[in-house]
Order: structure tokens, then C-alpha cells, then sequence
């Protein structure tokens, strides 16, 4: 079972690395409202029921994988 | 009184505060971040790239055995201050509030840098003037420090408030550069007191940085 986890700063956060590509695109010619850059994480677990899966990678994500202060995440899972 | 310099695969101004605390004097050793004995009195967690700052600045050093007992370390009438990297190290461990983001500019700043003395009631600062102006150099890419609203409150309620940047040079929120716990024992900075603490160097502001914390334990 695997686990797909994208980290993303939060909204009211700034991101100066999507700001920069946000530029680079419109300089491209395209017509760009927003971007922001995150993170993917995926993480292989071992096989077992999907609830169980969910708690763990929740766990994970807020013991290490994400800083709550300044970063959101969401994930999905693939059996 | 003792003091130990926790050395994290990755360090890189270890060698720069053992030498500025041992020029003071100090009974001073390196701590291997495997190790599990905190018989110090003041810890100094230094700058560098703990574990590679892979996953987040940070992140990754929070898990070492040293610092299985920092909380209890932090709760005893003891000093424990991180610089740069061991400022983003406190905040993981939230023994300081707030996080360090991407500097607003996407660069990494090495230069030197104009600090403000904002409070100068800490083991750290007492040999400073309140309003001072200090210089110490600056030298990471992720030193925007951010807080939210209601925890700035608290930071300036409680005149948490360290050091000031006179001139912003990362994004952080109003220009905090360095702050403390509420015990006034915790402290952390982005700016490095070490990389100022000889004329050799140019500039010796950051000794009276260390000379305070020396002080502090002058009467055990």
C-alpha cells in the first residue's frame, strides 16, 4: 500500500518560490493568476485496512512530515 | 560552570563557538548529537545544516538522542540558546513558537548585519544596552521568521522580543531576528554572535553575547 502526501505552505503563508515561477510563466506569455510549490512525499506502508493506513500517515504527517505552524497537507492512498 | 556545543552531522559554526567560549575562559566541550549526557549548564545548539535540513531546516535533528532530554534540560534553571540552525532546531521542538520560512527574497543572505538590542532583561543580552545597535553577521537561506498573529501578541506581551534586524533582510515578521522563551532561559537567533566575537574577526559584538550567559552562572 502506498501513500501519495502533498505539503503545501499554507494559504495565508507567502511563497516566495511560487511568486518567482508565477513571474517566469508570465513572462512565458501565460496568463497566470497564482502559483505555489510544495512538497511530495510518498511513503510505502505495509498492507492493512485502509483506517488504519489513514491514522497512521496523519501521525506521520504531524509528528515529522509536515510543521503545523506553516504547512498543510493532503493525501491519498493506493492499495 | 560548563558548557557544551552539540555537534549534529552537518554542523558547521560548532568550532566557531567552542573556540569563542573557550577564548572566555569557559570549561566547554563538544556534545555528539548520539550522546546522552546533558551535564552542562549552557548548551549551545550551533549553526549549520543539521541531517542536510533534508525534509525542513530543522526537522530531522529534533529526533537525535542528545535531545531526548532537552525539554527537561529547558525546565531547569539552565541556558539553552540556538543560533541559525539551532534556532530553526527550537522552533521544530516548539520550545520556541514560530517557524522559519524561505527568505522573501529566495536567497541565501551572507552578510554582515545591524541588529537592534530589543530587550536587554535575558542572561544573553544584559551587557547591552536596551536599543543598542550590534553587529553580527547573518548567513542562511531560511531565516523568514514567521508567526501568526495571536502569537506575536504573546511574543510582545511577554517582551519576547530579542534582536531586531535594522534593516529587514529576509521577510521575517516585524524584523524579529532573534526571540526567547517565556522563562527567559531558551533563546534563539538567526544572526551569529560567534562570527563576532574577535577584532580578528571585525567586529567583537558578539562577545558580550557570551560573556552574559558566563555571568549568569558566576555566583554557583
Amino acid at each position: 500500500m502506498k501513500a501519495y502526501i502533498d505539503v503545501t505552505l499554507k494559504e495565508s503563508i507567502l511563497d516566495p518560490q511560487g511568486a518567482a515561477v508565477k513571474e517566469g510563466l508570465i513572462k512565458l506569455g501565460y496568463d497566470v493568476e497564482g502559483v505555489r510549490i510544495g512538497k511530495h512525499i510518498e511513503v510505502e506502508l505495509m498492507d492493512m485496512e485502509i483506517n488504519e493506513a489513514e491514522k497512521l500517515i496523519r501521525e506521520m504527517c504531524e509528528k515529522l512530515l509536515i510543521n503545523p505552524v506553516i504547512e498543510t497537507y493532503t493525501f491519498r492512498l493506493e492499495v | 560552570m560548563k558548557a557544551g556545543v552539540v555537534v549534529f552531522p552537518g554542523s558547521n559554526c560548532d568550532k566557531d563557538v567552542f573556540e569563542t567560549l573557550k577564548g572566555l575562559d569557559v570549561d566547554v566541550k563538544y556534545i555528539w548529537h548520539d550522546e546522552e549526557n546533558l551535564d552542562v549548564d549552557l548548551l549551545v545548539l550551533p549553526g549549520g545544516f543539521s541531517y542536510g535540513d533534508y525534509l525542513r531546516c530543522g526537522a530531522i535533528a529534533r529526533f537525535a538522542r542528545i535531545l531526548d532530554g532537552i525539554y527537561e534540560f529547558s525546565q531547569k534553571d539552565k541556558l539553552l540558546v540556538g543560533i541559525c540552525n539551532g534556532f530553526q532546531i527550537l522552533t521544530e521542538l516548539k520550545l520556541l513558537p514560530g517557524a522559519l520560512l524561505r527568505n522573501k527574497n529566495l536567497k541565501f543572505i551572507c552578510e554582515d548585519c545591524t541588529l537592534i538590542v530589543e530587550n536587554n532583561n535575558t542572561p544573553f543580552t544584559k551587557l547591552y544596552e536596551k536599543g543598542e545597535a550590534v553587529n553580527f553577521p547573518i548567513a542562511h537561506g531560511e531565516g523568514n521568521y514567521f508567526i501568526d498573529e495571536e502569537g506575536l501578541k504573546k511574543l510582545k506581551e511577554n517582551n519576547q522580543i530579542v534582536f531586531k534586524y535594522r534593516n529587514n533582510p529576509n521577510g521575517s515578521v516585524e524584523d524579529i531576528a532573534g526571540i526567547i522563551n517565556k522563562n527567559g532561559n531558551v533563546l534563539g537567533l538567526m544572526p551569529h554572535p560567534e562570527r563576532a566575537s574577535s577584532k580578528l574577526l571585525g567586529c567583537d559584538d558578539g562577545t558580550r553575547f557570551f560573556k552574559g550567559a558566563i555571568e549568569y552562572f558566576k555566583d554557583w
